[in-house]
């Protein structure tokens, strides 16, 4: 069985210029979504509490509410998380001193005693504002450090055309996944970072192994220009690249429907990322070497390379 | 000949296996409820005890699945944890006070496999349920602390030497000490700096007053923040024993944090509270001698100006009713050796109003014994509204001979190494010497953690199932033998998490699910690789040989870039991000052995020398 007939010639990079301006139009949505309507951090980034209850009965979601506003903490946020027993209450940073770990302890005796039978405390997490900062600073830098990682061993293992060829690409997926949690306003939380470097890992295999063919071919293939040959390339690894990208998605869809409601922004990070994985291994990272200008010249291994410049 | 493995490369497939698969089975045998008994002052645990155990528990109607005894702790393993709850209850009320228990979750490994060294997984706070606290040391005020000291002992001595300050105050590192004429400084400088060896003494004249600044020396400043960040984490561990908790971890996170993790604990509120506890030192003189102390004990009254207490083996002992000193008036101690003797010793310091009066208790009592007696204020259970009792919890944790009269530093000798060292901890943790702030906590009810557990597991297999059942019917035989290189990877991966006893958490099972449908890739690679070869017309052979050469080096290139993405996430990242990038980087690592080694060599079992005519890919 075959996905796709074995000998496709599809002229990919024909239609590059339509995938330059859909990428364009997406990042550009993708930066207005980060720019005006921000990121929906969780507590892990932003500081705050955050408590899950268990109930018996399915949670009335007002009178916790009223219960909270009447111990004064109106600004609480409360939701049903999975299930409707199980409730989710969300609070900001406390103003002022006092001991902020304290704050959780307090919510669920107050609301344990609003009802009758028992409520279970499922997870609290409090996050001090300190460590919040640090959290954020720690993911950027994360992802800065695996990207300038990446850069260099792309740059060392091919040429420094497929080491800014892939950067782009992964600048592009990482946009486009946090620019989606962005748009649709999806709480960023610590998973959701880990699935975001998790992408870049991903995007970066798939399009290695494009690079690595590209590589290949023109060192192999006599005749064509640059544009045929990444599209000789392209259409080699087309059913690799397809067949990998099946599997994994597969087994994403079965951590999105089953690994629960704590996985679940994980889990479409990482569903959409490798969506736009596939698609920038083909079009973003190809098209920018083809726009860098890449030559036979530059893939040829070097010592062959030296003995034709020594001849005159 | 092609498609043929070296003996030596097959044998280390089948060691691989061996070896991943008996590691990977301490994980089949489940995890037993169990309630650990432990003696908390050297009690040690009889046969009478589990008698007694078994005797209420049988009452109660509860079944206990065995009753495991070793040396310190007795293990009792329920079916099911409804039985374990109940069970707590039962023994809350029977146990004798100097015997803690604590719930826990035990794996029921066979004995020769824990001989060989087989554990199952270490399972994450989010799996197992507990809880999570990073919690903030203070320096700013320990090294206040610290220089407070340091100025009244300055202020102390100046007066005790009957030189007349105009002020003595705290400035930044140092002390500040004014004086009304150049001539009584610089006198006061010179015995000051005799005694106190360890500030550096620098003059300072300003708007006619004359100052001399006592400074802490860089290096005793970063012992003193040290010191304090060591000293707290003992006295936090020391507490954590208290409660009972099974395999808690107390670790330094930075310069100035301590995280504790205690698994399986339901109640956060206590837990955090008794993490911010206080607790203190104090010096007694012993009164009569052992005889007088049982009787004491026995008609429950102690002799005049002199107390009951009792040393931690809970040998009955006489102190006086007056202090000498408390752990407030001490500043450091350290456990060393006895410069004469070369026997160990427990090093203490003390300011100078605790030195003289440590001095003057000594001199006139040289010959007797004195006694350090540990304080600290405890919950000690629940009154029947369920409101917590608090008591303060004294016991005698050491008694020593006075040999000469000492006051502001001195020893005790007479203990083993270890004890000294021990002690030295003890001493030192007996409160916390900086304020803590808890500023992280993350807490997993055991429910939850179980949830997280079965999705995790029910999203894997699905993850697993679903590949295998694509691959199989892409590539016929060689979708089949990716399947079993699949499903190795998954065992090897389980086999290494717990060898290295690394923590498995949520994030970690989808990394491990990433991984699986990642490490089909290098099968794909390969795979499509040989079609490629059959297509331009290489015989079955050869294309299997070149499908797995040519897509050797594409898949180490792909590989490494995401290992330096793991590793990248794994330096940086911090708690869920850490669990997902050790999966990854592990599941990368197997995934290129059962890929592109243990495949080949099943490959190779299947079509290596023998006529193939086509193959079923």
């Amino acid at each position: 069985m075959q996905l796709i007939n074995s000998k496709t010639t599809f002229n990919f990079m024909d239609k590059r210029y339509v995938a330059m301006v859909l990428s364009g139009i997406l990042l550009l949505t993708a930066i207005g979504a980060l720019v005006f309507r921000g990121l929906n951090l969780g507590v892990d980034f932003t500081g705050g509490t955050l408590i899950e209850l268990g109930y018996e009965q399915p949670a009335d979601l007002v009178a916790i509410r009223t219960t909270l506003r009447e111990i004064g903490y109106a600004d609480a946020s409360v939701q049903q998380f999975g299930t409707s027993r199980d409730v989710l209450v969300r609070m900001a940073q406390l103003s002022g001193e006092g001991n902020q770990s304290e704050l959780s302890n307090q919510v669920f005796r107050v609301l344990s005693a609003a009802v009758d039978g028992a409520v279970e405390l499922r997870r609290v997490e409090f996050v001090g504002p300190q460590v919040g900062e640090e959290l954020s600073e720690d993911g950027a830098l994360a992802v800065l450090v695996a990207l300038i990682a990446i850069l260099s061993y792309v740059a060392v293992r091919f040429e420094w055309r497929f080491a800014v060829g892939s950067v782009v690409a992964l600048v592009h997926d990482v946009l486009l996944t946090v620019g989606l949690f962005a748009l649709l306003q999806i709480e960023f939380d610590l998973p959701v970072l880990a699935a975001v470097l998790a992408v870049i890992g991903y995007s970066l295999n798939d399009t290695i192994v494009v690079y690595d063919r590209v590589r290949e071919n023109f060192r192999k293939i006599r005749k064509g220009t640059p544009e045929q040959i990444i599209n000789t390339s392209l259409n080699h690894t087309l059913g690799r690249t397809l067949m990998t990208s099946l599997t994994t998605l597969l087994v994403l869809l079965a951590l999105f429907f089953l690994g629960g409601e704590i996985i679940h922004g994980f889990a479409l990070a990482l569903l959409v990322g490798v969506l736009i994985g596939t698609y920038s291994s083909i079009y973003v990272a190809s098209t920018s070497v083809l726009v860098l200008g890449v030559s036979k010249a530059d893939l040829m291994p070097p010592q062959k390379a030296d003995v034709v410049d020594d001849r005159p | 000949m092609l498609n043929q493995y070296a003996l030596w490369k097959n044998l280390l497939v089948v060691l691989v296996l061996f070896l991943g698969g008996l590691y990977a089975l301490p994980n089949l045998f489940g995890q037993d409820p169990v309630i650990e008994v432990s003696g908390v002052r050297g009690a040690s645990i009889g046969e009478n005890l589990q008698a007694d155990l078994k005797q209420a528990l049988a009452t109660a109607g509860l079944q206990v699945k065995r009753f495991d005894h070793s040396d310190d702790k007795l293990r009792i393993r329920f079916r099911r944890p409804e039985d374990q709850l109940s069970a707590q209850d039962v023994i809350a009320k029977i146990l004798p006070l100097d015997y803690a228990y604590a719930l826990a979750l035990s794996p029921d490994v066979p004995d020769w496999l824990s001989v060989l060294g087989g554990k199952p997984m270490n399972l994450g706070l989010d799996l197992r349920g507990g809880i999570h606290v990073l919690i903030d040391v203070d320096m700013d005020a320990a090294m206040r602390n610290a220089i407070e000291l340091e100025a009244g002992n300055l202020r102390r001595f100046l007066r005790e030497k009957r030189i007349r300050y105009v002020t003595v105050k705290p400035a930044g590192a140092g002390v500040e000490v004014r004086f009304k004429d150049a001539a009584l400084r610089d006198r006061a400088r010179e015995i000051a700096a005799e005694e106190f060896r360890e500030l550096t003494f620098t003059n300072r004249a300003q708007n006619g007053d004359y100052y001399f600044r006592a400074a802490v020396s860089v290096n005793d400043q970063q012992e003193i923040r040290r010191q304090a960040l060591s000293q707290n984490i003992t006295t936090l561990r020391n507490r954590v024993n208290s409660l009972g908790v099974s395999e808690p971890v107390i670790q330094q996170q930075g310069e100035r944090r301590i995280v504790v993790e205690l698994p399986g604990v339901q109640d956060p509120a206590k837990v955090k509270e008794i993490l911010s506890a206080t607790a203190t030192l104090e010096y007694r003189l012993v009164v009569g001698d052992v005889a007088q102390a049982i009787e004491a004990e026995r008609i429950g009254r102690a002799p005049a100006g002199s107390r009951l207490y009792y040393e931690r083996d809970g040998q009955p002992i006489l102190l006086k009713r007056q202090l000498i000193v408390t752990g407030d008036q001490m500043t450091s101690a350290s456990s060393g050796f006895d410069q004469q003797s070369g026997s160990p010793a427990v090093i203490v310091n003390l300011d100078s109003k605790g030195a003289k009066r440590m001095r003057d208790t000594t001199t006139e009592n040289v010959g007797k014994p004195m006694a350090v007696v540990f304080k600290e204020k405890r919950t000690v259970g629940r009154d029947e509204n369920g409101k917590e009792i608090k008591k303060w919890v004294e016991e005698v944790i050491s008694v020593a001979v006075i040999r000469e009269p000492f006051g502001r530093r001195f020893q005790t000798t007479g203990l083993q190494a270890a004890e000294a060292h021990q002690l030295s901890l003890l001493l030192k943790s007996g409160a916390l010497k900086a304020p803590i702030e808890i500023i992280e906590e993350r807490t997993i009810g055991p429910s939850l953690g179980q949830d997280n557990i079965d999705q995790g597991f029910a999203s894997v297999m699905a993850g697993l199932v679903l590949v295998m059942f694509f691959m199989a019917l892409y590539y016929k035989v060689f979708g089949m033998v990716a399947n079993l290189a699949l499903v190795t990877n998954l065992v090897l991966i389980v086999a290494i998490l717990s060898l290295l006893q690394a923590t498995l958490t949520l994030p970690g099972i989808a990394g491990i699910v990433l991984t699986v449908g990642m490490a089909v890739d290098a099968n794909v690679l390969i795979f499509e690789r040989i079609r490629e070869e059959i297509r331009v017309g290489s015989t079955p052979q050869a294309s299997i040989h070149a499908g797995y050469a040519k897509a050797f080096s594409t898949i180490m290139d792909a590989n490494v870039t995401t290992l330096i993405a793991a590793i990248v996430l794994f330096s940086i990242g911090s708690g869920p991000v850490r669990g997902f990038a050790v999966t990854l980087a592990i599941g990368i690592l197997t995934s290129m052995f059962t890929a592109i080694i243990g495949t080949r060599a099943v490959v190779n079992v299947l079509y290596g020398r023998k006529q193939v005519k086509r193959l079923a890919i």
